[in-house]
């Protein structure tokens, strides 16, 4: 036998190779990985028709499918095509792109409680936003654009902070820690020297909604997604490698600063995108790569298993926010928190049975 | 080592036994925590001299003794004095509690805040507003201390429980169970205006109005976590190493984690209960603390419980004096102030990692 056996593969590269005859073309499989991914997608698919089909004007799946493709019941038409389903649409948007965005900031930051708020963004787009509300007084599309900019420029002013020949994790954490109680600060003014009402209506923006969400955010939010989301999964590869750590990536031909530049940018458009388009809405990018990585049973925050994820628990948190003390509705923001903790709990205490059996 | 990146990312070992790093670094560190503690003399005399009306710091002195029946002596006796002592006390358990949760999960994002006391704490209070109609702050004392009671142990039987509680579970069961609690304050909130315009002014965090009786009530929790965490120290630089190497040092991994856990609700939820939720101090304060003294607990503690109540005490003066004849409430004077200091540290300074 002249055959050696390969050596066992690294914990990091879990899963079977597929390789074309000639050897050129490879992939990489996780089974695992690929049944969660499916099982994921049928769950936003169910919680999608679930949205359409109920509400103050409920139908049957049949009707709904006839609506969609322009052929339905006159009453219907309006309410499914106006309403349901741009709000699924941006709501599955808003879900991607937070899992992503998330997915790369832990990786980044290798800490579990990373998220676009270490880097500043959640706050500094809070801080442009209530300065539009409170100040200039500005309408919705007004506060969508002060939160982008304050988002993004609080996001740069970490960044640049935090460079010294390079970026290193350890400081651009503690950096937008400080840049975030700072800001933090001030919202906290803003909204205590404000009148009550007005300071009522920002704390709604505060929490995240989609409410009366129509075709004129699907579009833009989606072609975001579609030019945002390949470059994130290109970029992954090299994420895998920033991992191990800046020197082995080094030694391995990473560009260490040009990426981690690049994958951090992609993660604050990701935000920008979701924030723009639903409001600051919390937990979900910290909780759907964790989701992620426990469903999937890999080592590392495997971007599409979180955009999956995320995907999966904003529509999920917006169906329980419309249906849960109806006719009360719930900004999803707040269910993202109470449904994404909850679960994050029982999958934690799950682990924990496991590991005592 | 890639040029330009942290210098020396490897485990900063903290030296267990008695040994200090360097020699003649002792007497360096013994010095500037005597300074510290002169400046924080210093502040808390400004404090009770400095605001709408000033004083001089030679008739406070007399005043403070002797109750001679004037405004001025009711002035420092009744309202300085009190706020004070509560910002002492609120600075010294917030910047501990911060100091032993960063070195409980090793994770520089860990605030006392984590393990659900400060959560638990405001959720408590926005149901004693919103469903019992309570609206002074010595009213939610009891509320919040038993607010942050029952949220740390729940997240701590969730991120603790199993055959070893690793920080990473701790960290993540904390951010479970506050986004939970943290919707349903949300959520009461915007349901209820009322409760809202009273949560708001809650939630700054806020040194004005409390009298002594808030600090014989929470006084006594902070004390007993005080003498908890400095009994810790020693296991605490053990677990730095990580959990094998502390236990082969001797260190009872999962018995110094629950005393921690324990010291850190008693800190946290006491001092949010007197002055609400004010997030800055615990988080920063021990980074700069390392900055200082480096990773031996030993010295990181003493450090932080001189300068996290200068922070507390002189943000509160700064507060009284730019706005005079009004004030800013100390925790946003804080950020501000705090957070440029902390930010041009971490700029210049090695920083000492967890």
């Amino acid at each position: 036998m002249t055959v050696t056996k390969p050596p066992p593969a690294p914990a990091l590269l879990t899963g079977r190779v597929l390789r074309s005859r000639s050897g050129r073309l490879s992939v990489r499989a996780h089974p695992r990985s690929l049944v969660v991914g499916g099982v994921l997608v049928v769950v936003v698919l169910v919680v999608a028709v679930l949205m359409l089909v109920t509400g103050d004007y409920p139908a049957t799946v049949g009707e709904v499918v006839r609506t969609v493709f322009g052929d339905g019941p006159p009453g219907l038409e309006l309410i499914v095509n106006r309403f349901r389903m741009p709000r699924i649409l941006v709501g599955i948007a808003v879900g991607v792109a937070l899992g992503v965005s998330g997915a790369i900031f832990q990786s980044l930051s290798r800490n579990p409680l990373g998220s676009p708020d270490i880097i500043g963004f959640t706050t500094g787009s809070a801080t442009g936003a209530l300065l539009v509300i409170l100040v200039f007084r500005d309408t919705m599309s007004g506060t969508a654009g002060g939160a982008i900019a304050g988002g993004v420029v609080t996001s740069l002013v970490v960044y640049m902070l935090a460079f010294k020949r390079g970026v290193s994790g350890f400081r651009l954490i503690l950096i937008g820690i400080g840049v975030s109680a700072m800001l933090a600060s001030v919202n906290a003014f803003l909204l205590s020297r404000a009148t009550l009402r007005d300071a009522q209506n920002a704390q709604l923006w505060l929490v995240g909604s989609l409410n009366a969400r129509g075709w004129q955010h699907v579009v833009p939010v989606w072609t975001a997604i579609a030019a945002l989301l390949p470059i994130a999964v290109v970029l992954g590869k090299r994420m895998m490698m920033l991992e191990m750590g800046d020197e082995a990536a080094a030694a391995r031909g990473v560009p260490v600063e040009r990426s981690r530049l690049a994958l951090l940018l992609t993660a604050v458009g990701l935000t920008a995108v979701a924030t723009a388009a639903a409001g600051p809405v919390g937990f979900v990018a910290l909780a759907a790569p964790q989701v992620a990585r426990r469903l999937t049973g890999s080592t590392g925050a495997g971007l599409l298993p979180a955009a999956l994820t995320g995907a999966a628990l904003l529509t999920a948190a917006d169906l329980a926010g419309q249906r849960l003390i109806a006719p009360t509705q719930l900004p999803v923001g707040l269910t993202t928190g109470a449904i994404g903790g909850l679960y994050l709990a029982v999958l934690l205490g799950r682990e924990w049975r496991k590991g005592r059996s | 080592m890639t040029p330009g990146t942290a210098p020396a990312p490897a485990p900063v070992a903290a030296p267990v036994d008695g040994t200090p790093i360097r020699r003649g670094r002792l007497s360096t560190r013994a010095g500037g925590l005597l300074l510290t503690v002169l400046v924080l003399v210093l502040v808390c005399g400004l404090s009770l001299a400095v605001g709408a009306r000033s004083l001089e710091l030679g008739s406070v002195w007399g005043l403070l003794w002797h109750d001679d029946g004037s405004e001025a002596a009711y002035i420092v006796r009744d309202l300085r004095f009190p706020r004070t002592v509560v910002g002492l006390m609120v600075g010294v358990a917030l910047g501990l509690a911060g100091a032993l949760m960063q070195a409980l999960t090793r994770n520089p994002l860990a605030d006392p805040g984590l393990l659900g006391v400060e959560i638990g704490a405001s959720t408590a209070v926005v149901a004693a507003i919103s469903f019992f109609g309570i609206t002074s702050a010595g009213g939610y004392v009891w509320f919040a201390l038993i607010g942050a009671g029952v949220a740390s142990v729940a997240v701590y039987l969730l991120g603790s429980t199993g055959r070893s509680a690793t920080p990473e579970r701790m960290v993540l069961a904390g951010a479970a169970i506050s986004a939970v609690l943290g919707a349903f304050v949300a959520g009461t909130l915007l349901l209820d205006a009322r409760a809202f315009d009273r949560f708001r002014f809650w939630a700054i965090g806020s040194l004005t109005g409390r009298d002594l009786t808030i600090v014989e009530q929470v006084g006594p929790f902070i004390l007993v976590g005080v003498i908890v965490a400095f009994a810790l120290t020693g296991p605490l630089n053990a677990l730095a190493l990580g959990d094998d190497t502390g236990r082969a040092l001797g260190a009872r991994v999962g018995a110094t984690r629950l005393t921690g856990a324990i010291a850190v609700a008693l800190l946290c939820g006491a001092a949010t209960a007197a002055a609400g939720p004010i997030g800055f101090v615990g988080l920063t304060v021990p980074h700069v603390a390392r900055m200082i003294t480096g990773p031996d607990h030993r010295w990181v503690l003493p450090y932080t419980v001189v300068l996290a109540p200068v922070l507390v005490v002189g943000a509160d003066v700064v507060g009284r004096v730019l706005v005079r004849p009004g004030e800013l409430e100390v925790g946003i004077v804080m950020a501000f102030v705090g957070a440029p200091v902390f930010i041009a540290l971490c700029r210049r300074r090695r920083i000492a990692q967890l």
